[in-house]
């Protein structure tokens, strides 16, 4: 199929960017939409252009470094899906399509399609671990007991990818799904509830430095989520935060 | 990093819209009720907002923090929806919020506004005259004497206010319409910003806050309408 592509091209960081048209031709219902992307890089380079820059690395679905905005949805029209895992069966021949960056003040474009996320590892750093001795002596996990549906909920906020999808699809920029994954994946364990209220604070102040928005509690997270990640974890990251703040961090 | 104060972080400020917002959703229940009573019988509706406009308990305890939980709301309302404009410096060429999110989640600040433009008009439209009224002209008033004579005051200016007046009636009906807007998302909204969200209850308050969004706005529409309607 022929598709008119209308993608972000930005030179570096504080040049400015545009919307520039391609045309491809010749692109299969089964492409992933990288794929897509590949073929239209390799036309630029024939014809002597610079390619388009984009992030990606697994093309599976579990780095999450594939940020691309499609369509006016972040990794494009699928659901649980990233934009590796989007097929071009999605877009109908003929279609325009537009290819723009993650927009957030807190991830500031790098070049074309290509943002800088760090911010999320900042928020990572500020608590989002859990504090072990790991020379060689540390005791067997299954030592210590887990209730079945606290253990499955944190395993489902443990496969968030950090790919940025909701910070991208929300209204404000805001945060707040990625974080309470985060939080949610150790403050459910026992050994995530040690240091349970310093992270919280931690994390969220880090979120809140870094300056993304404030949450509305539209939904749009979650929708665009592509693992899925619930609302219930940032209600459970307000609990939290709440609670720690109430009662002072130690 | 010590913790920080009330209203310093996004979450906090959350916690602090949702807990004014809800006493606002107390407040307004209360208001149609006492509104509805207008309908049902003048006199009980004369009597009840006598005791409201004149007890001492009303008057300077519930007014006040009322007043306040208003302000506060809209104040805390703007200072976000600031910083989420700000959060995103460059916008999408293309943004499709339709596709995951409702209209109403997305543009509380739009409903919102129009309420605030609204509680301008119905502030002319009543309070002042009330606060006119009861302190400057003095009259009414148990400051001065005591005991409370307005007799049908209210009801008849209520009467009054709509007597032929269709654009009143209409600017009345079009606010209560962005106010069930603004709860319908905002009710559900605020449980889940205080982190109350629970399998077995969130449903429940999902059904409360679509039944309230949309019965206490059309409580109010139906008052204006009434008034309206039996002095053409
Ligand atoms: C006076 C004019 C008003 C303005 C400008 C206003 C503005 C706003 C805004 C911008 C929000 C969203 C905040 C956010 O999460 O980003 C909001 C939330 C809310 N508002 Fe209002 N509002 C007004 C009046 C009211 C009234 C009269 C009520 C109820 C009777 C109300 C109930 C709510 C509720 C329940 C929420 C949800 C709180 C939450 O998400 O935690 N608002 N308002
Ligand atoms: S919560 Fe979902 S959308 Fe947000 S970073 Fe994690 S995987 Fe991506
Ligand atoms: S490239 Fe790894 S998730 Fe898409």
């Amino acid at each position: 199929m022929k598709l008119l592509l209308k993608i972000w091209r930005q030179d570096g960081p504080k040049e400015k960017g545009q919307m520039v048209d391609y045309n491809v031709d010749g692109i299969e219902g089964d492409m992933s939409f990288l794929e897509m992307m590949d073929i239209l890089n390799s036309q630029l380079i024939e014809k002597g252009e610079e390619p388009i820059n984009f992030d990606h690395d697994c093309r599976e679905g579990i780095c999450g470094s594939c940020s691309m905005f499609i369509n006016g949805e972040a990794h494009g029209p699928g659901r649980n899906v990233t934009t590796c895992q989007l097929h071009m069966r999605s877009f109908k021949d003929g279609e325009t399509i537009f290819i723009e960056p993650w927009r957030a003040k807190a991830f500031p474009v790098i070049k074309d399609l290509m943002v800088d996320r760090s911010a999320f590892d900042r928020i990572i750093q500020a608590g989002g671990y859990v504090s072990v001795n790991t020379s060689g002596n540390t005791q067997d996990a299954n030592s210590i007991p887990i209730p079945k549906e606290d253990a499955d909920l944190a395993f489902d906020a443990a496969t968030c990818i950090g790919c940025g999808a909701c910070v991208a699809t929300c209204k404000n920029a805001s945060a707040m799904l990625f974080t309470s994954a985060k939080v949610a994946q150790l403050s459910l364990l026992p050994q995530g509830q040690v240091e349970g209220k310093e992270r919280v604070i931690n994390m969220v102040n880090q979120m809140d430095l870094e300056g993304f928005g404030n949450c509305t509690n539209t939904g749009a997270c979650e929708v665009e989520c592509p693992k899925g990640i619930s609302l219930d974890n940032i209600a459970r990251m307000n609990r939290e935060f709440l609670s720690a703040t109430a009662k002072g961090k130690k | 990093m010590a913790s920080k104060g009330l209203l310093s972080s996004s979450i906090a400020r959350k916690f602090a819209m949702a807990l004014s917002a809800l006493f606002l959703i107390v407040f307004l229940l209360q208001h149609m009720s006492i509104n509805m009573l207008s309908v049902l019988s003048p006199d009980v509706f004369n009597e009840v907002s006598d005791f409201m406009g004149t007890n001492p308990l009303v008057q300077f305890v519930l007014q006040p923090v009322l007043i306040f939980g208003v302000c506060f709301h809209f104040i805390v309302g703007f200072i976000l929806e600031y910083k989420n404009w700000t959060s995103r410096e460059v916008k999408y060429a293309k943004y499709k919020g339709s596709a995951n999110a409702s209209w109403m989640s997305r543009n509380m600040i739009i409903s919102g506004v129009v309420i605030l433009l609204f509680l301008g008009l119905h502030f002319y439209d009543f309070w002042i005259h009330e606060i006119t009224h009861k302190f400057i002209e003095g009259k009414d008033s148990f400051i001065v004497n005591g005991e409370s004579e307005s007799g049908f005051r209210f009801y008849e200016e209520l009467r009054h206010k709509f007597a032929g007046d269709f654009p009143r009636m209409i600017l009345y009906i079009v606010s209560f319409i962005f106010l069930a807007l603004h709860l319908n998302h905002g009710f559900e909204s605020a449980w889940q910003s205080m982190g109350a969200r629970s399998k077995k209850y969130t449903p429940i308050i999902k059904k409360i806050g679509v039944a309230y969004s949309v019965l206490v706005p059309l409580g109010f529409i139906f008052i204006a309408a009434y008034h309206y309607v039996t002095q053409l």
